[in-house]
């Protein structure tokens, strides 16, 4: 491709949240790490890993958050927000009660994070499909209520984790992408770059957005 | 930066208000031992005083000597240079030689353990790499049976164990086995000359009629002897009482206490109010170290009724992570009273009778309370003891290295990001169970060691990293760094170093801010 040049380095910020024992922790490590630790410790303050990965062209790296999901005690929640372009809202399928409070996650969330942030839904555990309380048509249903993407996981065998973060870059990679070529285009219409060829083409690449 | 006067009063302990209620819930007839009201050095004989009065400032080096009573004993040497201390030296010049003579005196007293510990702990991690290498495909599964395997392999194996590790396959760290070789020692070495002294002093100390606390402290703040640790930590804690008559009678209270209180308040850990507590605890105890004891269903049961109970009679902060962390080293501590071995991994807690049992549990309890009684606004809501420590740690290593300070400033790094963990679980989640023990000796005898020393400790913790920090230029990469400190080899070595480091830091800016101009 002519622009292939145009090398689009990010760093996009993604935090996990959701209640204490859903899995954050071991979706983080089996993303970054492809670990899955059964002794994994409770996450205490904030923990952090990166990976790399390609969207089209583009190199990505996925600056994630973990942090403890014993809400009354973060200390640091604001800070935990700040600059965050995606998060995962993470419950355990089979645990009834950390999928009821995915509301009050989404308003913390909503409360600090930029308005523009992309939101993901992810049922964690599917490994103990036979022990779900929480059918996934009941969990798609709200996400789509809600504009949040949504899929089911398991951290423990891999199941669609990579999806999982793949999509959520993606879609930030997208949104990104279209901040920038709406900005571009004002700028350079007298003008030839192919930073603007190339926004306009991303622009009218179709558009996935389950928002 | 402060003025003068500004900073002189920052380094002082102040006596400022926190937010929140610190309500020391007190059920026990026996008052905690609260650094707070106690103040720094009492004399035995003094009246304590019944209400929190203004803290006293913090001692400089000339009153802690001029109110402990002289015992010096020849070839002291710890002793003998903060004698000399107290006599005006270079500042530099002391310190220098106190570290040094630390580090030889470390080295001598621990050479022999530590070569035991490393023995097993790089069996230990041999066989985890071993198994989790073997797993077979990509998808690493690192599971507890693997971590049990390990244990109970090292102890059917100890005699063979030289013979063994060599014809172990090459594991991805070749540290690990390099050193095998030169490790002849036995399981449970011989005390040194040095070790056995010091063994007696501390005996001498305990046996009573009444055991001076102080002296039981300045002894203490370099290591208790494994031996008699178990009644040390009950004495420096304020849990067991000085006189040795009243020994018996007072545990018998207090674990009666305890008791009563589990009668009292456990069964409610179903009721609507106290479920989220509950259920919070018992999900967190399987995510404990160390690994092998947690999984033992005993301990469990143990560990889950102690912070039960403890939350329920602390609402002000009610159970938070990291608290349960704080338990672990009371309890290791004690059962290693009644253990022969040298590890308290490989060993099966219920095969103790059940009234010892009991009493390490209650003992547990009562130490623990007190622990947190002093740091209890750690844990109230939005922590603000955490918040304030760590605001107090950022000054202070500004001031003591602007150049890892301003490396950090400028990879946006912020300090909550990783030393919140450094505070909320006192270092434990940053080193080895070996070096928490060790450090509560120190900080048992320091005055709010937990709270005040421990900042310092923290301090001198960044900067010993110094080297490795201003070698990352990357914010990433720095974070991933600092949440995962390569300690893991650490011992009781390591620990003093970073303690006599701490111990100059805290008496450079206690006291004397004139030394450090900014």
């Amino acid at each position: 491709m002519g622009s292939s040049e145009e090398d689009y380095n990010f760093v996009f910020k993604v935090v996990l949240i959701g209640e204490s024992g859903v899995g954050k922790t071991n979706l983080l490590s089996r993303f970054t790490r492809n670990e899955f630790n059964h002794d994994s410790r409770t996450t205490i303050g904030v923990e952090f890993s990166t990976r790399t990965i390609l969207v089209g062209n583009a190199v990505v790296k996925a600056q994630i958050w973990d942090t403890a999901g014993l809400e009354r005690y973060r200390a640091i929640t604001s800070a935990y927000y700040r600059g965050a372009v995606g998060a995962l809202v993470v419950f355990d399928i089979t645990k009834h009660q950390t999928y009821d409070v995915v509301e009050r996650w989404l308003k913390e969330l909503y409360d600090h994070a930029e308005a523009s942030i992309v939101v993901m839904l992810v049922g964690n555990k599917t490994d103990l499909a036979q022990a779900r309380e929480v059918p996934m048509e009941e969990a798609k249903m709200f996400a789509d209520n809600n504009g949040l993407l949504f899929v089911e996981t398991s951290a423990l065998d891999s199941t669609n984790v990579e999806e999982a973060f793949e999509t959520i870059l993606k879609e930030i990679f997208y949104k990104v992408q279209k901040q920038r070529s709406s900005q571009t285009n004002t700028v350079s219409l007298a003008s030839e770059n192919p930073a603007s060829t190339a926004a306009a083409q991303a622009e009218r690449r179709p558009c996935c957005v389950a928002l | 930066m402060a003025s003068e006067g500004g900073r002189k009063q920052f380094w002082k302990r102040s006596g400022a208000k926190v937010p929140g209620s610190i309500q020391h819930v007190y059920g026990a007839q026996h008052p905690p031992f609260d650094p707070l009201l106690h103040g720094t050095l009492i004399k035995p004989g003094s009246k304590p005083p019944t209400t929190p009065v203004k803290l006293k400032k913090v001692s400089t080096f000339q009153e802690f000597e001029s109110n402990t009573s002289d015992a010096w004993d020849l070839g002291d040497d710890d002793d003998e240079l903060l004698a000399i201390a107290a006599e005006n030296l270079n500042t530099e010049v002391v310190m220098e030689t106190a570290h040094k003579v630390i580090q030889n005196h470390s080295k001598l007293q621990e050479q022999h353990k530590f070569q035991e510990e490393h023995v097993q702990e790089e069996k230990q991690e041999e066989f985890a790499q071993l198994s989790s290498v073997a797993c077979g495909d990509n998808r690493l599964v690192k599971s507890v049976s693997e971590g049990h395997t390990s244990s109970s392999l090292d102890n059917a194996s100890e005699n063979s164990s030289m013979q063994r590790s060599q014809s172990l396959p090459q594991t991805s760290t070749p540290p690990l086995t390099s050193g095998m070789a030169d490790f002849n020692t036995s399981v449970t070495p011989a005390l040194t000359e040095r070790e056995a002294s010091r063994l007696d002093k501390f005996k001498q100390l305990l046996a009573g009629p009444n055991t001076d606390l102080d002296e039981l402290r300045k002894l203490s703040w370099s290591g208790i002897p494994k031996r008699v640790r178990p009644i040390a930590w009950k004495l420096l804690s304020g849990y067991l009482p000085a006189n040795v008559d009243r020994r018996e009678s007072t545990l018998q209270r207090k674990r009666k206490e305890y008791f009563a209180f589990v009668e009292q308040y456990y069964d409610s850990r179903n009721d609507e109010n106290h479920q989220d507590t509950y259920r919070q605890i018992h999900i967190d105890i399987p995510r404990m170290s160390p690994e092998v004891l947690r999984l033992q269903p005993k301990v469990t049961e143990i560990f889950e009724r102690i912070l039960f109970i403890w939350a329920i009679r602390h609402p002000a902060s009610g159970y938070v992570q990291g608290i349960n962390d704080l338990v672990t080293p009371f309890f290791v501590v004690f059962v290693c009273e009644y253990i022969e071995e040298e590890e308290v991994e490989n060993f099966d807690v219920s095969s103790l009778p059940e009234e010892v049992l009991q009493n390490i549990e209650a003992d547990s309890y009562w130490c623990m309370s007190k622990l947190l009684d002093g740091i209890q606004d750690n844990y109230t809501f939005a922590q603000p003891g955490i918040q304030k420590k760590v605001k107090m740690l950022e000054e202070l290593v500004s001031r003591i290295d602007e150049q890892v300070h301003r490396h950090l400033d400028q990879h946006e790094v912020k300090y909550l990001q990783f030393a919140f963990r450094w505070m909320n679980n006192l270092l434990m989640r940053e080193v080895p169970l070996r070096c928490t023990i060790r450090l509560w000796d120190t900080y048992q005898s320091e005055p709010e060691g937990f709270s005040h020393f421990h900042l310092y400790v923290c301090a001198a913790f960044l900067v010993r990293w110094r080297k490795e920090i201003l070698e990352e230029k990357d914010f990433q990469e720095l974070l991933i760094f600092l949440q995962n400190l390569p300690t893991v080899h650490w011992g009781n070595e390591d620990i003093s170093v970073l303690l006599a480091e701490a111990y100059r830091l805290k008496f450079a800016f206690a006291d004397a801010p004139n030394h450090y101009k900014k």
